[in-house]
């Protein structure tokens, strides 16, 4: 045990001399966290919309009229009178105008003889959000306008009344768990993976290889070492970001030590498994390039920025032995439900157990020699 | 006991031998050396005694245990100063020597008092707190040298102690090495390229080229076992081509190897020999560039038993550092 205490001793002190360290593992999460959350969480507004009226009758008029008030009221739209459908569709190509609300000449007549009036909107769908959010509002407006002048005094059709259970949940929220299992991944790749190999590199495991230390107290003692410092990066990280995304009650002592058990759990799997991939590993520049892909493979499969049911099978087969998703779900369940343990004691243990095979593995794969 | 045993041991690297079925035995107490030009094998030997390489073939001890067999046993009886600069730079001197010290399970109540006179032996006491990186080289190797001491070993292996430093540090790593020893039950097996080095430390040395042991003494006994006392080294412009000849019938010539124009006269009395190959050279014109007299040193030691110069070390030294610059043209 006294030779994993000295391993973790030298570790902690070269990190206490390198705070850089520590806010470098940080910044890119916590951007991430505000740029992304920010620019996903509002909603679209101000899309141009070309109103072409070719038939300038009464119910045309209160078409245009219930445009006017989208774009006055909720400025999802800004309206663009055109006289010429031409001009409209080219500018539309153009990309001038999001798109193109067209009242056909006929419209009045048919409205007024109930057969079958209708509108066009031409939208640009080669953005899904703008397309979708348009024909969202062009949709609410025509729902509004078919509604009878009076309503019926007790209404004979089903509605539907959606209760949300937990207070409104900004994107920013949803993104956080994320964040923290980011901070805690860039420090163990950071503080413990890319030292590792550097270290490894410059020779300064020979002088560890030289002692009577075994195998696995070197890698317990590696361990330990970049698990503590992940654990602080993600706590600073979870403090920090709950107060950037407005998380209630962020500093409830149970809910804190509830999130620290799982920072702990997250920073232990990911540090054993950083250690089985590194465990061979000489070329300094290897993990450098591997940082990005296994960002990108860990972290946007866990559904931490999307949900997971709108993946293909595939990638919901890497989600599912990703840990990154069981610690994200953890995170969200504490962060965004405010749960006990009993919500989240499948993850912890996936979280544990996936620790246990990696470090075993790394320890066996683990050469005692050069 | 002796306190090393290499009996017949061998290092394949796929189809190339590092270390050719080299075998000996180093006393206890005594400072052995391994003297070779890079390349020879002497890093993969080491390495192989301090368990940080597993041998193809061939069997050695230290300190009475097998170096496969007995790893644990033979990492617990030794200090190791490899090639490289390993201290962490990070770290105070102090700090340094305290997480090996508890590497090795040096009990707490000894540590500060082992470690304050290790500094003190390698002349670092002043600069125990200063972080290992606000060093020059010479003092991290220093460092290294009390980090390699801390758990007090029996046999202190350096790999090539003194590569890169300035001839002043060097020499004071060699004081320091001696001094240390003087103070301590302490085998040293050392190895280098630099003759001058294993010539003022060593009890005995192994000359090791291409994996192979070439030769093995006291340095006294190997430069008496080679022919002549003196080695002048003469290099003429436009030589005849007899001209070996006529420096072979000079008194005093032992023997004679040419290179490019520069002829190594091995000779029983150098000034006789310089004065008739003066004269000759003479009485035929041919003109003389340079000339030196020197005592046989180990680099003559090594050109006999290797059979050629240590070209890859006499291009790192400096003048200093040999007898043996050759200036041509």
């Amino acid at each position: 045990m006294h030779r994993i205490l000295a391993i973790v001793e030298r570790e902690l002190r070269r990190f206490k001399r390198s705070p850089m360290l520590i806010v470098m593992s940080m910044i890119m999460p916590l951007v991430q966290l505000v740029v992304l959350g920010y620019a996903f969480g509002g909603n679209v507004k101000h899309l141009k919309v070309a109103i072409v009226d070719q038939d300038h009758g009464v119910p045309a008029i209160k078409i245009r009229e219930m445009a006017q008030a989208a774009s006055s009221g909720a400025r999802t739209i800004d309206t663009i009178e055109y006289a010429d459908p031409g001009q409209a569709l080219n500018d539309l190509r153009n990309g001038r105008v999001n798109g193109v609300l067209t009242i056909p000449p006929e419209f009045s007549r048919r409205v007024l003889q109930k057969n079958q009036p209708r509108v066009a909107l031409v939208a640009d769908n080669t953005d899904t959000f703008v397309s979708v959010a348009l024909a969202s509002t062009v949709s609410a407006m025509l729902g509004a306008y078919n509604q009878p002048a009076t309503a019926a005094r007790i209404p004979g059709q089903a509605t539907l009344d959606v209760v949300e259970v937990y207070p409104y949940v900004p994107y920013v929220q949803y993104l956080l768990p994320g964040s923290i299992c980011m901070s805690i991944f860039m420090m163990v790749m950071i503080g413990g993976g890319i030292i590792f190999i550097d270290d490894k590199a410059r020779g300064l495991h020979e002088g560890y290889l030289v002692t009577p230390i075994s195998k696995l107290e070197l890698i317990a003692g590696f361990n330990l070492s970049g698990t503590i410092k992940a654990v602080l990066s993600g706590f600073v990280l979870m403090t920090v970001g709950s107060l950037i995304a407005g998380v209630p009650n962020p500093f409830e002592v149970m809910r804190l030590f509830r999130l620290f058990v799982v920072i702990v759990a997250t920073a232990f799997c990911l540090i054993s498994l950083m250690f089985l991939l590194m465990v061979r590993v000489t070329d300094p520049l290897l993990p450098r390039a591997m940082f990005g892909v296994l960002n990108t493979v860990l972290y946007f499969p866990s559904g931490a920025v999307y949900p997971q049911q709108g993946f293909p099978a595939w990638m919901q087969a890497i989600a599912a032995v990703d840990p990154f998703t069981y610690a994200v779900h953890a995170f969200k369940s504490l962060l965004l439900r405010n749960t006990g343990f009993e919500a989240i004691y499948g993850d912890l243990g996936y979280l544990l157990v996936f620790s246990i095979i990696s470090m075993s593995a790394a320890t066996m794969l683990f050469r005692r020699t050069l | 006991m002796n306190a090393i045993e290499v009996n017949n041991i061998v290092k394949k690297f796929g189809d190339f031998t590092a270390v050719n079925g080299v075998s000996f035995a180093v006393e206890d107490g005594e400072i052995f050396g391994l003297l070779g030009p890079n390349g020879a094998g002497k890093s993969t030997l080491i390495r192989m005694l301090t368990t940080l390489m597993p041998p193809t073939s061939g069997t050695a001890t230290v300190n009475g245990h097998d170096i496969v067999k007995e790893a644990d046993g033979v990492r617990r009886s030794i200090g190791v100063i490899p090639q490289a600069m390993t201290s962490d730079l990070e770290l105070s001197v102090n700090e340094n020597l305290l997480i090996f010290a508890k590497l090795y399970g040096v009990p707490r109540d000894r540590r500060k008092k082992l470690i304050a006179s290790l500094l003190e032996a390698v002349e670092l006491t002043q600069w125990a707190d200063k972080q290992v990186k606000n060093l020059s080289g010479g003092m991290r190797r220093r460092v290294e040298i009390a980090r390699g001491l801390v758990h007090e070993p029996r046999i202190f292996f350096l790999d090539e102690p003194t590569t890169g430093l300035d001839p002043v540090s060097r020499v004071a790593v060699w004081e320091m090495l001696q001094k240390i020893k003087q103070h301590r039950d302490l085998t040293i097996l050392i190895t280098t390229h630099y003759m001058d080095e294993a010539d003022k430390l060593c009890d005995r040395i192994a000359i090791v080229d291409h994996g192979e042991l070439k030769a093995l003494d006291s340095p006294l006994k190997l430069k008496a076992s080679i022919p002549g006392k003196n080695v002048i080294e003469v290099s003429f412009a436009d030589p005849p081509p007899d001209w070996r000849t006529t420096i072979e019938r000079l008194p005093g010539v032992e023997g004679v190897t040419e290179e490019d124009h520069v002829f190594r006269i091995a000779s029983a009395s150098g000034p006789a020999t310089t004065t008739a190959l003066m004269e000759a050279a003479a009485q035929m014109r041919v003109p003389v560039r340079s000339l030196s007299i020197q005592s046989t040193t180990l680099d003559d030691v090594f050109v006999h038993y290797a059979g050629r110069a240590l070209r890859d070390a006499l291009q790192a030294a400096t003048p200093q550092d040999s007898p043996f610059m050759i200036r041509r043209g």
